[in-house]
């Protein structure tokens, strides 16, 4: 490199999140460099479920996943591409009276706190939703207006409009070091040093030892949750759907291929960017894909795969400012559910940086619940 | 020779060709315990498919190279490996871990050190109309021909190698004439090959066996039509002529039986699985695992023998095979390094061929740059079209594109289309084969039941963090 490229904002990773703050910042006018060590949506971004899903967040995160929604539903918009959306009914089944239970509680919740896009459905309605449902199944929650879209090109979708506003992307360039100059941040990395007024973290599974340069505590922990793809079926499910008491993930895409994953993990290496499956665990999730959709006792599987994401121990991400250092900021740690926030997520970071402030319900996120006192 | 009984072997060996024979009469001649596990129902591999129940007259057609493996598998049929046929290998761990399917249920199977042996399979020929009922690989005419001596009567070659002369060669004896041979080898490649030819004399007798095949045709009257350019085939629903130009004019055969060759090419699906290194072999035109002297990867006791190394032809592959053996018996103490020796060497003598005809035989540049229209993953239909757009959108590599157009997550898992695709890419970009490298290989490695794996045994429970994680919804 000749001389040392400079910008408003320097964003470590590109992921959908790295990609998503770097779009909206570009928007709101700043220069904007994205650092990747390996090639944006490698990871976790480019090879999750893809699962576009308001339904079963955890409660601090609906505000913003509804935010999100918003965009999604209109993605095409923001990136000039569709990433492949199709709204379709998200559905979590219950196979019990107690499951049902558990998720008409859970419903009364999200209306008291003002969020109506969970309802419940009762055996029939479930029924006809799913004809392939197993008949055991009660009932269910769903989110009518939810969906899903390819994971790959919804980052890569984000990456190109990113790069056509403006913002600079150096992959398989790996940070070695974020450390303060004066107002500056100086980014070391295998292709040189890089120059920014502010730095966003949106390193994923790697993003606990950034956090640790800037003197902040985040007890990351890398995960591979695994996924299976099977040959195409003929068409027999228009939802999303997933369990109540046991983990799944579900979905028939467009070319009748089917899509199975949902809490089982397989063994992360995040030195080497490798992951291997662990097929005494993925067992189980074939069992439940089997139990709830009895016609995938023929299915043939094709291909497994999992991705290194980054969970934290309360399985919400850390989202806003840094603890310790002005004009640094985080954005990780998304657990397996950070697709369908990108969008918005992205926007609020954007808002954060260029004005120091959002209204966005943030506080939940701060990286300072993890500081040791 | 016993059913398995045991989880554990000091060695397991994945093929039962000539490699994987070798490899299994060596090891156990050291004393070592060992498992051959095969997806085909007897021993030989592609190259000696049906050896054990060929009759006379079928041995004959098929020649004494073919012959020489009876030999082979009785010696393997004599050793005290076991032997898995009709067994399928869908998953290998990094700590040697193999699951297999054998049609009903899985097992898993923990090894010591792994041969893999799967050889190789025929270069993808993406090429118009390629994909009509009616065109196979000459490979597949040739597994018809070994295991059921079956012909077809009007079969128009396409391509090159010397294998599409040895089929047509065996159709003869078979008593059946092929309609011709469309070779697609320029003039400009004689010369080139001409100066490999002191070199090839080492290995004469294939020098003379080429020869013997191509008299045969020219005395039978198969018309051969030379540097074949702008190959097509015709057809609606069915393969019914091939088009194409040669010696300055048009032609074309009618026929509904085309066979595709252009060289075979390492099978690298279970080293890539093990994200072993692999390079790019240039003369070979292909990529090959990176392997030591004696055939071991780059991953510790994991060896490839066989084709699966380099394409070095049955004899090698044997040979190749023993040399494995020899080294896991040598690191488990038992060594013979005299005997490695001259296995060394007779390997040697074998390689003198290779360079003639891999200049000769290198592959067309027409299916190394199909048209934009052709297919080039079956699977999934994703044209070389298609590809070049997701190479121009920024994909910069063989796994960018496969999410982005799904070529190879189809049930061949790329087989088909590997190759071809990180070779228009690279073209596209501008950039060496060799930095763009080639599909990551995820299991299974071919197409498993889900009931098969809901079935599987396992001894881990469910965690208990996973158990309670109902929200679990990715």
């Amino acid at each position: 490199m000749t001389g040392t490229p400079m910008a408003d904002l320097i964003v470590v990773g590109g992921g959908l999140h790295g990609c998503s703050a770097a779009l909206h910042a570009a928007k709101r006018g700043l220069s904007v460099i994205v650092i990747e060590k390996d090639n944006a949506g490698r990871h976790a971004s480019g090879v999750n479920a893809g699962g576009v899903r308001r339904l079963g967040r955890n409660y601090a995160e609906v505000p913003i996943s509804v935010r999100s929604m918003e965009i999604w539903h209109r993605i095409g918009d923001l990136v000039d591409d569709d990433c492949g959306f199709q709204r379709c009914p998200q559905i979590k089944v219950a196979e019990t009276e107690a499951e049902l239970e558990t998720l008409e509680k859970r419903a009364a919740d999200l209306r008291e706190l003002g969020f109506t896009h969970e309802v419940i459905v009762d055996q029939q309605e479930l029924r006809r939703l799913l004809p392939a449902v197993a008949p055991h199944c009660v009932g269910g929650l769903a989110s009518l207006d939810d969906g899903f879209a390819i994971p790959y090109n919804t980052t890569f979708a984000f990456q190109r409009k990113a790069r056509a506003l403006g913002v600079q992307f150096f992959e398989k360039t790996r940070v070695e070091k974020v450390r303060r100059d004066g107002k500056d941040w100086h980014v070391d990395t295998s292709a040189g040093t890089f120059k920014g007024r502010n730095l966003l973290n949106c390193a994923g599974a790697w993003a606990g030892e950034i956090a640790r340069q800037l003197g902040e505590h985040a007890p990351i922990e890398a995960i591979a949750p695994m996924m299976i793809v099977t040959a195409r079926m003929k068409r027999f499910c228009d939802a999303v759907v997933g369990g109540c008491g046991r983990p799944l993930s579900f979905k028939q895409a467009e070319n009748g291929t089917v899509i199975i994953g949902g809490g089982r993990r397989g063994y992360p290496d995040p030195k080497t960017n490798k992951s291997e499956m662990r097929f005494s665990q993925l067992r189980y999730s074939a069992e439940t894909a089997i139990g709830i959709f009895p016609i995938m006792k023929s299915a043939t599987i094709v291909r497994s795969w999992a991705g290194i994401e980054g969970r934290m121990p309360d399985d919400i991400p850390v989202i806003g400012p840094s603890s310790t250092h002005e004009n640094a900021f985080h954005a990780f740690g998304f657990s397996a559910h950070g697709f369908q926030l990108g969008p918005a997520v992205g926007e609020i970071m954007a808002e954060l940086i260029a004005t120091g402030h959002t209204n966005a319900p943030i506080a939940p996120f701060s990286i300072t619940r993890f500081a040791k006192s | 020779m016993s059913a398995t009984t045991k989880n554990r072997y000091d060695v397991a060996i994945i093929g039962a060709g000539p490699a994987g024979m070798a490899a299994a009469v060596e090891v156990t001649r050291a004393g070592l315990s060992a498992i051959v596990l095969d997806e085909q129902p007897a021993p030989g591999g592609q190259i000696y498919r049906g050896i054990e129940t060929s009759d006379e007259k079928r041995t004959k057609v098929l020649g004494p190279d073919y012959a020489a493996g009876r030999d082979i598998a009785k010696a393997f049929r004599a050793c005290s490996a076991e032997y898995l046929p009709g067994a399928t290998v869908w998953n290998i761990d990094s700590a040697l871990g193999i699951d297999v399917s054998l049609g009903q249920g899985s097992k898993h199977i923990q090894a010591g050190a792994i041969v893999v042996a799967t050889g190789a399979i025929e270069r993808p020929t993406p090429m118009p109309g390629w994909t009509l009922p009616g065109v196979t690989t000459a490979g597949a005419l040739q597994i018809l021909l070994k295991a059921n001596g079956v012909v077809s009567d009007d079969v128009v070659f396409v391509g090159s190698g010397p294998l599409l002369s040895l089929i047509a060669a065996q159709m003869l004896k078979a008593g059946v004439k092929p309609r011709a041979i469309v070779e697609t080898v320029p003039q400009s490649r004689y010369v080139a090959a001409l100066k490999h030819l002191p070199a090839a004399l080492g290995a004469a007798s294939y020098l003379v066996k080429g020869l013997a095949m191509m008299l045969s045709l020219r005395r039978a009257g198969v018309p051969i039509y030379r540097d074949a350019t702008g190959i097509r085939i015709e057809g609606n629903g069915k393969a019914e002529a091939v088009t194409f130009t040669s010696g300055g004019k048009s032609h074309r055969l009618e026929t509904t039986s085309v066979a595709l060759h252009q060289g075979i090419v390492p099978n690298q699906q279970v080293t890539r699985l093990l994200r072993c290194d692999h390079e790019w072999n240039k003369s070979q035109h292909c990529f090959v695992p990176k392997v030591d002297e004696y055939f071991e990867t780059t991953m510790a006791d994991v060896y490839v023998a066989g084709d699966g190394a380099g394409i070095g032809g049955a004899v090698a592959a044997r040979l190749r095979g023993r040399l494995a053996g020899l080294r896991i018996a040598e690191k488990a103490g038992r060594g013979n390094a005299q005997e490695r020796r001259s296995v060394t060497d007779a390997l040697m003598r074998e390689a003198k061929i290779r360079p003639l005809l891999e200049t000769l035989y290198a592959p067309s540049p027409e299916i190394l740059a199909p048209a934009d229209e052709t297919l080039v993953c079956r699977c999934e239909e994703v044209t070389a079209g298609d590809i070049r757009k997701a190479v121009d959108l920024g994909a910069p590599g063989p796994n960018q594109v496969k999410s982005f157009l799904r070529s190879g997550m189809g049930p061949c898992q790329g087989r088909m289309c590997g190759l071809a695709v990180s070779e228009i890419i690279a073209s596209r970009r501008g950039e060496p084969i060799s930095e763009i490298g080639y599909y990551r290989i995820r299991p299974p490695l071919k197409p498993l039941l889900l009931s098969e794996l809901a079935a599987l045994e396992s001894e881990e429970a469910v965690p208990a963090d996973l158990a309670d994680e109902s929200a679990a919804v990715h």
